[in-house]
């Protein structure tokens, strides 16, 4: 099995696993974050079973020295929490409670063509170049 | 109820397996904002990669809409002016924090990361700090 070949299914299987979960249903996920609405506490779910599987089989791959397709595995040297972080953060998540979306059901939800997630998908991706070119650090 | 917490945790399930494929191929962590950005980015130089996932999600997508078209479901109670708007906060967002729901939540989450765990914690605050002003301030509907 080539690289190519098994980070392509890795991105359908998390497509696949964002639509069963719930996860792409924006109302759902509005009702999740509106205890004071029709509240939906299930999508905690998502993190529970999101968290128990990679954090189980991330431990097992670590077993290995090296990736299949890879010399290493990445790191993540930054472990500052600061305003920038938080403050990014608290605009993402004022951006989810605001439209139902997250960037990944965004993305899955759009190949249904609804104005909504497309306009979603579309000023999302316009934000991040917008901050990208305006900041030196990403 | 039942099923919905029966599907949310299956659902996750494969997304965190997901997230350990990619980690198993190419060692690289699943968080779709940094992967959409980089895409964006001039200079990213294993822009690759990155493609394939991005195409895995669609094709992923279009599966969904073919045989379980009902879980794609757009906001009833948000005009498109404020998603367009939501668009924009998660874009910025996520690009200054560093990460989103499956960067931060899921994949820093599982490798017991603080600073993860502070976004994760900001960015479910305001996530229902919003939804929840939006149902008291407006009905729940804007």
């Amino acid at each position: 099995m080539t690289e190519k070949l098994l980070v392509f299914i890795a991105g359908a299987v998390f497509a696949i696993g964002l639509g069963i979960s719930g996860m792409t249903d924006a109302n759902k996920v509005i009702n999740f974050l509106n205890p004071l609405g029709q509240w939906d506490p299930s999508l905690a779910f998502v993190m529970v079973g999101a968290i128990g599987a990679h954090m189980t089989t991330r431990r097992l791959i670590l077993r290995r020295e090296q990736p299949l397709f890879a010399a290493a595995f990445s790191t993540v040297s930054n472990t500052a929490v600061n305003k920038r972080l938080l403050v990014g953060a608290g605009l993402f998540g004022a951006g989810w409670g605001l439209g139902g979306f997250c960037p990944g059901p965004g993305v899955v939800s759009a190949v249904a063509l609804g104005t909504e997630a497309l306009v979603f998908v579309g000023t999302m991706l316009g934000g991040m170049v917008i901050f990208q070119l305006l900041d030196r650090q990403s | 109820m039942m099923e919905s917490i029966i599907n949310a945790t299956v659902g996750g399930v494969l997304i965190g397996t997901a997230a350990s494929l990619l980690f198993l191929a190419n060692g690289r962590i699943a968080g779709i904002s940094g992967i959409l950005g980089l895409i964006l980015r001039a200079g990213t130089t294993d822009r690759r990669w990155r493609l394939t996932f991005v195409s895995g999600l669609l094709v992923g997508g279009m599966a969904l809409l073919n045989l379980m078209p009902e879980v794609i479901v757009a906001p009833s109670t948000r005009t498109v002016g404020a998603v367009a708007v939501a668009g924009l906060l998660v874009g910025v967002g996520t690009r200054m924090g560093n990460g989103c729901t499956s960067g931060h939540g899921v994949c820093g989450l599982s490798r017991l990361s603080g600073r993860s765990l502070a976004a994760t914690l900001a960015f479910m605050a305001a996530g229902f700090g919003t939804a929840t002003l939006i149902q008291v301030a407006m009905g729940g509907a804007l």
